[in-house]
């Protein structure tokens, strides 16, 4: 479609840069800040620019957050001064093993060291993220929000080259409006993918490349996540609860966190992992339902609910990590997927890593480079302390795909007893072999889950959650959710698998809804998607592929 | 011809409003602001208006915080051509916008002002017709068409139940309705070149206005949430409900 569109109307329009980064997170904007600040350290020139398909810096990031500062103030050495919004520090860390209506703290001498958070601070990610864009443009980085970055464009030699823009003014058929306006392209010396997990481009370098040749697939998550403004009485800031157990059975990965911020503030969300296999699972009314437990009750009880969102959170670890190089371009952050899901913590993973990478890029821009393989930024993550991290923890997803208990066990060996023997990282390594989608198993063969009616004070339904995301779209544009073949929803999800994208969504974009013959059809909400990607990963056959949606659109998200 | 545009910051519109949990307002920390809608649709008239030849330079004014500097911004990528900040950190009511703009037109003289009929953070639709009095300038509010020729606009308002065509002559004062245009993507070179137009920022002492609120608010708060609904078996039963429980008939 784009292709024909660029023949009728283009050229595309380009503009040059030494540096083009595609997403305004994180690891993008560490990227961009880094290369200026080497830059002016050697009195150099270099232009970068960030694309972000939100509506302005972290108008799309979601994360728990309890962030270490460790990376941070590599970055920025006075981030206090600086008025970086880490207000909050972690006061108290609580372990809870929940049963139905019971909850064991895990006492603080059994917890393994990846699970202590002295030093860290509860965060909203998605407000340190706007101000380090305001950091990022006062050192010169030009940030274009509202602009997706929807193609990846190649060199004759097979390099990237750079990315273009979608395009804006297209009907719902995919035919210019009167408003239409044709994408343009920007190129780069270099270009870094920084989309954040499975992101669209990203996915589309690793297959073009085979990065992830001789790697473990990919694991993922989908974290749902809430905001709240809570009873006063009830607050504590600075205390910080995760949650193992009840909802979820024991073959099922996940768990819960909430913590206190600042202002009576708390954030609070469920992550599942996406390899579980009863496709009549719903991750949103996991999260609902396990609001309803008295030990998570107890701190909303009079309290507000401001804010919704949800995304989907590489876990697979260093097995799982692709190469992050290839010519013309590289992937930081969790486009690679550095997260560490051991610690339940990325971000600090994603400013190394966009740090390390604006180090490699640096150098080859002073020596004159272009578009080559930035053999750099690989070499100098395995000397690093995030590259010591990732290999304490790497058998952590491995475990868990086991079950609950084999997960639970194995963890606490690697990361509470063998530390106590002096052994910092295991000497072993296990892998995994199959991708999230493949563990479904057939409606037909699993139990139905009965989930409780939301209350609509501490649990509530999906449409009014999605509401608050304040997510939307240009109603008139083509569905950004596509299929590669339509009749698969009906004769494969629905007829096998009773049509898990209706639950595994947690914004309540897939329906199937009855045809006036009394057939089946599924019918894409579009406007509702809040960019998490958890179809694009868990969908039985991969039949769905999520493409970006005019720049701008999506989810609206403040404090979260 | 000169063309002034009024702009406005204001909460986006696809941001579900909060009120504050001490009731004096709507919470504004860390949302996304944007340019009021209806002024994003005058910002575009203008800017046609200059494409058709019908207006030679278009000045875009927003009064408010600094931050308003970037509202100014998105103006200049649709295409206007400078840009005017009256900063000040106090609450602007509408007369008080109103009398800024009145002391704008008198320094820039221009042969049109165009302004959206409303903002949609505060719904007030008083802006337009307040300047009007103040510059003592004709007015056409509600506009969905504008026809600028031979000193006069001829303008089509959207009035109940159907529209109202109207003469005036300029210089004289317009607000956009919905639909008079829909406002061109801002594209990335414009907003490149938006950044090097001029952006002057001056106070409201400058131009001699006091802008001290007038009108005090007292509180804001949430419409009643609605109550559950209920299923009644026969209209009887509806009608019985709807006389002595709901007293609606």
């Amino acid at each position: 479609m784009y292709r024909d569109l660029v023949e009728e109307y283009g050229p595309r329009e380009a503009m040059e840069y030494d540096v083009v980064v595609v997403g305004g997170g994180p690891a993008g904007l560490a990227t961009a800040i880094r290369l200026k600040q080497l830059a002016a350290q050697a009195n150099r020139e270099v232009s970068v620019v960030v694309l972000e398909k939100g509506s302005e810096p972290g108008a799309h990031i979601l994360s728990g957050a309890v962030m270490d500062p460790h990376a941070l103030t590599e970055l920025f050495p006075d981030w206090r001064e600086l008025g970086a919004p880490l207000a909050q520090p972690v006061v108290r860390d609580d372990v809870l093993m929940l049963s139905e209506s019971g909850a064991r703290r895990v006492p603080d001498a059994l917890m393994p060291r990846v699970l202590h958070n002295e030093g860290n601070y509860v965060i909203s990610l998605s407000d340190l993220v706007k101000w380090m864009a305001q950091q990022a443009e006062a050192l010169g980085v030009e940030i274009f929000p509202g602009f997706a970055a929807a193609e990846v464009v190649y060199n004759d030699d097979g390099s990237v080259k750079g990315v273009a823009t979608g395009h804006q003014g297209l009907g719902k058929d995919g035919e210019p409006t009167a408003s239409f306006q044709l994408g343009m392209e920007l190129h780069g010396r270099y270009t870094v993918f920084a989309e954040g997990a499975r992101g669209h481009l990203g996915k589309q370098v690793i297959a073009r490349y085979g990065l992830d040749a001789g790697r473990d697939p990919q694991a993922y998550g989908v974290g749902i996540k809430e905001l709240w403004e809570i009873d006063p009485a009830q607050a504590r800031p600075g205390l910080v609860v995760h949650t193992a157990g009840w909802p979820l059975d024991t073959h099922t990965y996940g768990g819960g966190f909430l913590y206190h911020l600042a202002d009576n503030k708390v954030t609070l969300g469920f992550v599942v992992g996406l390899d579980y296999s009863n496709p009549w699972l719903a991750p949103f009314e996991e999260m609902q339902r396990w609001k309803t437990h008295p030990a998570i009750r107890a701190h909303l009880e009079g309290g507000k609910r401001i804010g919704y969102g949800a995304r989907a959170i590489a876990a697979g670890g260093l097995l799982s990590l692709p190469r992050p190089v290839f010519p013309g371009g590289l992937l930081v952050g969790c486009d690679a997927g550095f997260l560490n899901a051991a610690r339940i913590k990325g971000s600090h993973a994603a400013l190394k890593t966009g740090m390390l990478a604006a180090q490699a890029l640096d150098e080859a821009l002073a020596a004159g480079r272009r578009h080559d393989e930035l053999a750099a930024y690989p070499e100098a993550f395995e000397k690093s302390w995030l590259h010591e991290e990732l290999h304490q923890s790497r058998n952590f997803k491995s475990w868990f795909k086991r079950g609950q208990a084999v997960g639970t066990l194995m963890t606490g060996i690697e990361h509470w007893l063998l530390p106590k023997l002096g052994i910092q990282s295991p000497p072993w390594t296990v892998h995994r072999h199959k991708p999230d989608h493949v563990f479904l198993r057939p409606a037909a063969e699993c139990d139905r889950i009965a989930y409780p009616k939301p209350d609509g004070r501490i649990s509530f339904d999906k449409l009014s959650s999605v509401f608050i995301s304040s997510t939307n779209h240009e109603e008139n544009q083509p569905a950004h959710l596509t299929l590669k073949d339509a009749s698969v929803p009906v004769s494969v999800n629905l007829a096998t698998y009773a049509g898990p994208e209706s639950r595994y969504c947690p914004a309540g974009v897939y329906e199937f809804v009855k045809n006036e013959d009394d057939t089946d059809r599924l019918q894409i909400n579009a406007q509702n998607c809040v960019h998490c990607k958890t179809c694009d990963i868990k969908d039985p056959t991969q039949n769905i592929v999520w493409v970006t949606p005019e720049g701008g659109g999506g989810p609206n998200y403040a404090g979260m | 011809m000169k063309v002034l545009v009024g702009v406005k910051r204001v909460l986006d519109y696809n941001i579900k409003a909060r009120v504050r949990a001490d009731g004096a307002g709507i919470d504004l920390s860390n949302v996304k602001m944007s340019m009021n809608p209806f002024d994003e649709i005058a910002v575009e008239e203008a800017v046609r208006l200059k494409e058709k030849g019908a207006a030679t330079e278009v000045i875009a004014v927003s009064c408010g915080i600094a931050q308003c500097q970037e509202t100014l911004r998105t103006a200049l990528a649709i295409g206007a051509d400078r840009a005017i900040l009256v900063e000040t950190d106090a609450e602007l009511q509408p007369l008080a916008v109103a009398k800024l703009l009145k002391a704008l037109v008198d320094k820039e003289q221009p042969g049109l002002v165009i302004l959206g009929k409303q903002a949609i953070d505060d719904d007030c639709n008083q802006t337009g017709q307040m300047l009007a009095a103040l510059a003592d300038l004709p007015q056409a509010t509600f506009a969905s068409k504008v026809d600028i020729a031979d000193g006069k606009a001829t303008v089509t308002r959207e009035v109940d139940g159907g529209l109202e065509t109207l003469s005036i002559t300029l210089p004289a004062v317009v607000t956009a309705d919905l639909r008079l245009n829909e406002p061109r993507y801002v594209t990335l070179p414009n907003i490149m070149k938006a950044k090097k137009k001029p952006l002057e920022t001056i106070k409201p002492a400058d131009l001699g206005v006091d802008v001290a609120p007038r009108i005090k608010t007292i509180k804001v708060s949430e419409p009643p949430k609605r109550s559950a609904g209920m299923k009644v078996p026969d209209v009887a039963t509806l009608v019985a409900k709807l006389k002595n429980e709901a007293k609606v008939i």
